[in-house]
C-alpha cells in the first residue's frame, strides 16, 4: 500500500500526481498506449471517445455524413451529432443507447497513437470491461459531475488496479451541467482520490470535462473554468507510460515444436519476460532438464538476442523432450511450480464460480484441469475481503488452485503474462473467469491463515462457545470462525495462541 | 518425406532491410502469436484469402509464422468469379512462388443460377456468393478455425470483434454473447461443428498495413497502384471496365482515366479512386490526408444500416 504520509501531502492539490517512479523520459516511446475508458452507465463514456476521435481528426468525411445521418432527430443543442453512435456499432447497442460490448479504436496525435477499449458501464457486462482492462496501459474514469461516484466506478477501479493497471485518470464529466462548479469537481477528486490510495494506485490526475462540448479533452475549456490549470485528457495521454516490461528472468511458454525436416527442430513461442541470447543455459519446466540455445531462429535473419515480446523460434544444443505447454526458463530465475497457487479473480458469466468445481485453466500456451476454492470476496464499498464459500458473476475474489499435475507460474505482479490466466467451465467450453497468481502455497485445506488472519472451520455449538470467551474477544481481529454442521474443532486454543 | 527448404527461404543475415519500428514490430510479434496458437490448437485450420493488401499481410506473417517450415494450412478463396482479373493471376503466382496449398471455392447454385451483381443487386449477390459460399467451404472441409484479415478499425461491427471469434455450427456470431478475452490468452475450446474465426490483425489500422508492406517489401496486386485503366462512372463509383461481363448502361461512356484502388472486391462493387498515387511512398502519403474512409468505395457496406453486422451474424467475414 502506498505511504500514507506523501498520500495526504499530495490530497490538498486540485491536480495531483502521486508520487511517480519513472522520470520523463529523453527518448519518446512510439508504442501506442493501450487506455480503457470506464464508468457507471450513462456518464458519457462513448460520447467523450467520440469526441476524442472527432477532434483529433480520426473520423472521416464520409463517417461523418453518416453519423449526422444516423444522429438526426438525436441532435443535442449544440448542433452536434451523438457521437456515441461512432462506437455503439451494434444494432441493439443503438436501440438501447447502452454500449454492450467493447469496441476498440485507433486515433493518433502529431506526438502518439493510441489503442483505446471503450468498456460497457453496465454491471451485466463487466467481463467486457475487464477483457478491455486486461491489456491496458492507463484507465480513463468517466464519473457524472451531478451524480458523483457509484459502486460501478469503485468495481472498474478495483478490477483497472487488480489487472495491474497503475495509471488513472478521472474525468469528471458533464461538469457544464453543474455551472462548472469548482467545488463540486474538487469534492469528487478528493473522494476519488481516497479509493485510488487505498487501492495503492500511484498515479491520478482529476480534470473536469465536458465531452459533449469537448473541453478539456483535446481543446483546453479555459473560457469555461478558468478555475482550472491543469492539463486536457489529450495531454496527460501523450505524456503517459507503457506498462514496463518485466524484470523477471527469461520466459518461453511453448506453442507449437518446429519440424519441418530432420535437421531442424526448433521451439516457437513469444518471449514473455526477460530476454535470451545463444550459448545461455536454459531449463525446461515441468521436466526439469537443462539445455544450451544455439540459434535463436526468425524469418528474417538468425538473431544474437531476443527480448521480451519478440515471436521467435529457439533451437537448443541437444535432443530434450519439450512439447506445447512447457515453459523454457532461465536457470537462474525460474518461475513456481507446484500443485496448489493462491490467486485473485474476476468472476465473469452468471454462473459464478462453484467451490470444488473442476475447471480448464489456460495461462500461456499450457491448458491444465484445476479445482477451485473460493475463499472471500471483495466489498466494493469497504474495501474489505469478506469469507465466501462462491463467487457470483462480476465478483472479485480469492481463491486456492489444486492441481493434478505440476503447474508452472510466476505471480502476476512479477510477470503479467506467466502471471495470468484464464478459467474455462468444462460444461459449456466458456470463459468463466480471468485471473492473476499471487503465491504458491503449501497444500489445500485444514486449518490455514490468509495474510496473517487465522479461519477456525467449527461446528456451531463448538464455535458458540469459542466466541464467549475472553480470549477470542481478544483476539477477534486475527481469527475469523466459520460455523460448519459437521467436523471435529482442532486445536483451538493453540491456534488462536500461536 | 520431411520438407525440404528452398534455397532462397533460408535466413538471410544480410538481409538490408533496416529494422521495423517498434509499433509494427508489436503487431507483428502479436500477429505471429495467435497464428502458432491457433495451429496448434484446433485441428483443421484454413486461411482466408481474398488476394488484397491485409490477404497479404496476413500471408506474409503465416510464412514468417511457421518459418523454416511451410504454411501448415491452406488458403481458402471464395470465388465469386467476379473478381478482377488482375487479382486471379496475383494468387495463382504467390501459391506457386510459395509453394502453397489453395481451395478455390465458387458456389455452385449461383453459378448454376447465374447470380451476378447486375442481376441481382449488390446484398443478395454477396450474401449467395459470398456468405452462402464461405459457409459451403467452411463445412466441404471441416475447418475448425479460420484465420482472416479483418482489422478492428475497418468498421464499427468489425471494432467489437474478438481476436477470437466464436462461431456456432451454422456459423452464427453473436455479438452480444461473445466469449471475453483477457491478456493474450485465447480460449480455442470448441465442440464438434463449432469454429472459430481468428483475427491476427485485430489491431492493425489501414497506414499500419501499408508501412508495413512497404518496411516488409510484400508483393500487392498492382490495382493498387495508379495507372491509366479504362474506367465508367455508376452509382457515383468508378468501375474498372475492362472485363467484357460488363455491359455500359446507357449514357454510359467509357474513357481512360489514372486511378487506383484502396480496397479491392468484386469488380463491379469496388470503386476505384482518381489518384496519381503510383507508388508505396506515395500512397502512404495520400492516405495519411485522406478525409475518406476505406471503405467508401465499397456498395456492400451501404446495403443497410448496420449493414455489416447483419452479414456477419449470418456468418460473412
Amino acid at each position: 500500500m502506498t505511504a500514507p504520509a506523501a498520500a495526504n501531502a499530495a490530497l490538498d492539490q486540485t491536480v495531483v500526481s502521486l508520487p511517480v517512479q519513472e522520470s520523463a523520459r529523453l527518448v519518446r516511446d512510439t508504442r501506442p498506449l493501450r487506455l480503457i475508458t470506464c464508468g457507471s452507465v450513462d456518464d458519457g463514456k462513448s460520447t467523450l471517445i467520440g469526441r476524442l476521435l472527432w477532434d483529433t481528426k480520426a473520423v472521416k468525411e464520409d463517417q461523418a455524413a453518416s453519423l449526422q445521418r444516423d444522429s438526426s432527430g438525436k441532435q443535442n443543442d449544440l448542433g452536434l451529432p451523438d457521437f456515441a453512435l461512432l462506437l455503439d456499432g451494434l444494432q441493439a447497442e443503438r436501440e438501447q443507447g447502452i454500449t454492450i460490448d467493447v469496441a476498440y479504436r485507433y486515433f493518433s496525435t502529431d506526438k502518439r497513437s493510441f489503442i483505446v477499449a471503450d468498456t460497457p458501464g453496465h454491471e451485466q457486462y463487466t467481463r467486457n470491461m475487464a477483457t478491455g482492462a486486461s491489456t491496458a496501459d492507463l484507465a480513463v474514469l468517466l464519473v457524472d459531475a451531478r451524480v458523483g461516484l457509484l459502486e460501478q466506478t469503485r468495481r472498474h477501479a478495483t478490477i483497472a488496479t487488480l489487472m495491474g493497471i497503475r495509471q488513472f485518470v478521472l474525468a469528471v464529466n458533464k461538469i457544464d451541467l453543474t455551472n462548472y462548479d469548482r467545488a463540486r469537481f474538487d469534492q469528487i477528486s478528493h473522494e476519488f482520490r481516497e479509493l485510488a490510495l487505498s487501492l495503492g494506485v500511484r498515479q491520478v490526475t482529476a480534470i473536469p470535462v465536458s465531452a459533449l462540448k469537448g473541453e478539456n479533452v483535446v481543446y483546453d475549456g479555459r473560457a469555461s473554468m478558468p478555475w482550472y490549470d491543469g492539463p486536457t485528457l489529450i495531454e496527460v495521454l501523450e505524456l503517459a507510460t507503457t506498462r514496463s516490461a518485466q524484470t523477471v528472468g527469461f520466459r518461453l511458454p511453448v506453442q507449437r515444436v518446429s519440424r519441418p525436416g530432420e535437421s531442424f527442430r526448433g521451439y516457437q513461442g513469444t518471449v514473455a519476460g526477460g530476454s535470451v541470447k545463444p550459448g545461455d543455459s536454459v531449463v525446461i519446466l515441468p521436466s526439469g532438464m537443462v539445455a544450451n540455445v544455439t540459434k535463436i531462429v526468425t524469418f528474417d535473419l538468425v538473431r544474437n538476442a531476443a527480448v521480451a515480446g519478440d515471436a521467435i523460434t529457439l533451437v537448443l544444443d541437444r535432443q530434450v523432450d519439450v512439447s506445447r505447454g512447457d515453459v523454457i526458463a532461465s536457470i537462474d530465475s525460474q518461475p513456481m511450480t507446484g500443485l496448489a497457487f493462491d490467486a485473485q479473480i474476476v468472476a465473469l458469466q452468471p454462473e459464478g464460480i462453484q467451490p470444488g468445481k473442476r475447471y480448464w485453466l489456460k495461462s500461456g500456451s499450457r491448458r491444465q484441469r484445476v479445482q477451485v476454492q473460493p475463499v472471500s470476496q471483495l466489498e466494493l464499498k469497504s474495501g474489505k475481503w469478506n469469507h465466501a464459500d462462491e463467487l457470483p458473476m462480476n465478483a472479485i475474489g480469492k481463491v486456492h488452485l489444486a492441481f493434478d499435475e505440476q503447474a508452472i507460474f510466476d505471480t502476476y505482479e512479477q510477470n503479467r503474462t506467466t502471471g495470468a490466466f484464464i478459467l474455462i467451465d468444462p460444461d459449456t467450453n466458456n470463459t468463466v473467469a480471468g485471473g492473476m497468481i499471487t503465491a504458491k502455497r503449501a497444500a489445500l485445506g485444514g486449518i490455514h491463515t490468509e495474510e496473517s488472519r487465522v479461519i477456525l472451520s467449527l461446528p456451531a455449538d463448538l464455535a458458540d462457545q469459542l466466541m464467549a470467551t475472553e480470549l477470542f474477544a481478544s483476539r477477534r481481529e486475527d481469527v475469523e470462525v466459520r460455523r460448519v454442521t459437521a467436523g471435529k474443532a482442532v486445536g483451538i486454543i493453540d491456534a488462536i495462541d500461536g | 518425406m520431411p520438407h525440404t527448404l528452398p534455397e532462397t527461404e533460408l535466413h538471410n543475415p544480410q538481409s538490408t532491410k533496416p529494422p521495423l519500428d517498434p509499433h509494427l514490430k508489436a503487431l507483428e510479434n502479436e500477429a505471429i502469436h495467435i497464428f502458432r496458437e491457433v495451429a496448434a490448437e484446433f485441428e483443421r485450420p484454413v486461411m482466408l484469402y481474398s488476394i488484397g493488401k491485409d490477404s497479404s499481410v496476413l500471408l506474409h506473417l503465416a510464412r514468417k509464422a511457421f518459418y523454416p517450415g511451410r504454411v501448415p494450412f491452406p488458403l481458402l478463396h471464395v470465388d465469386t468469379g467476379w473478381k478482377f482479373r488482375e487479382m486471379i493471376a496475383f494468387r495463382d503466382e504467390m501459391v506457386a512462388r510459395y509453394d502453397l496449398d489453395l481451395v478455390a471455392h465458387t458456389n455452385p447454385r449461383g453459378a448454376a443460377e447465374n447470380v451476378t451483381p447486375f442481376t441481382h443487386g449488390s446484398a443478395l449477390y454477396t450474401d449467395i456468393m459470398k456468405t452462402e459460399a464461405l459457409r459451403q467451404a467452411l463445412d466441404a472441409g471441416q475447418y475448425d478455425a479460420a484465420f482472416g484479415g479483418a482489422r478492428r478499425d475497418e468498421e464499427a461491427s468489425r471494432a467489437k470483434e474478438r481476436i477470437y471469434s466464436f462461431r456456432t455450427p451454422d456459423h452464427r456470431w453473436d455479438p452480444r454473447n461473445q466469449r471475453p478475452e483477457l491478456w493474450n490468452i485465447y480460449n480455442g475450446m470448441i465442440r464438434k461443428g463449432e469454429s472459430v474465426r481468428a483475427f491476427p490483425l485485430s489491431n492493425w489500422t489501414e497506414v499500419d498495413i501499408w508501412r508495413y508492406i512497404q518496411a516488409e517489401e510484400i508483393p500487392i496486386v498492382p490495382l493498387y497502384f495508379a495507372r491509366k485503366r479504362p474506367v465508367v462512372e455508376r452509382d457515383g463509383m468508378l468501375i474498372l471496365a475492362e472485363d467484357p461481363r460488363l455491359e455500359l448502361l446507357p449514357g454510359e461512356v467509357k474513357r481512360e482515366e489514372v486511378i487506383r484502388f484502396r480496397t479491392l472486391g468484386c469488380f463491379p462493387l469496388t470503386g476505384a479512386i482518381r489518384s496519381d498515387a503510383d507508388t508505396l511512398d506515395d500512397i502512404i502519403a495520400e492516405l495519411e490526408t485522406a478525409t475518406v474512409s476505406e471503405r467508401q468505395g465499397r456498395a456492400i457496406d451501404r446495403d443497410q444500416a448496420g449493414s455489416m453486422e447483419k452479414k456477419k451474424r449470418e456468418g460473412y467475414f
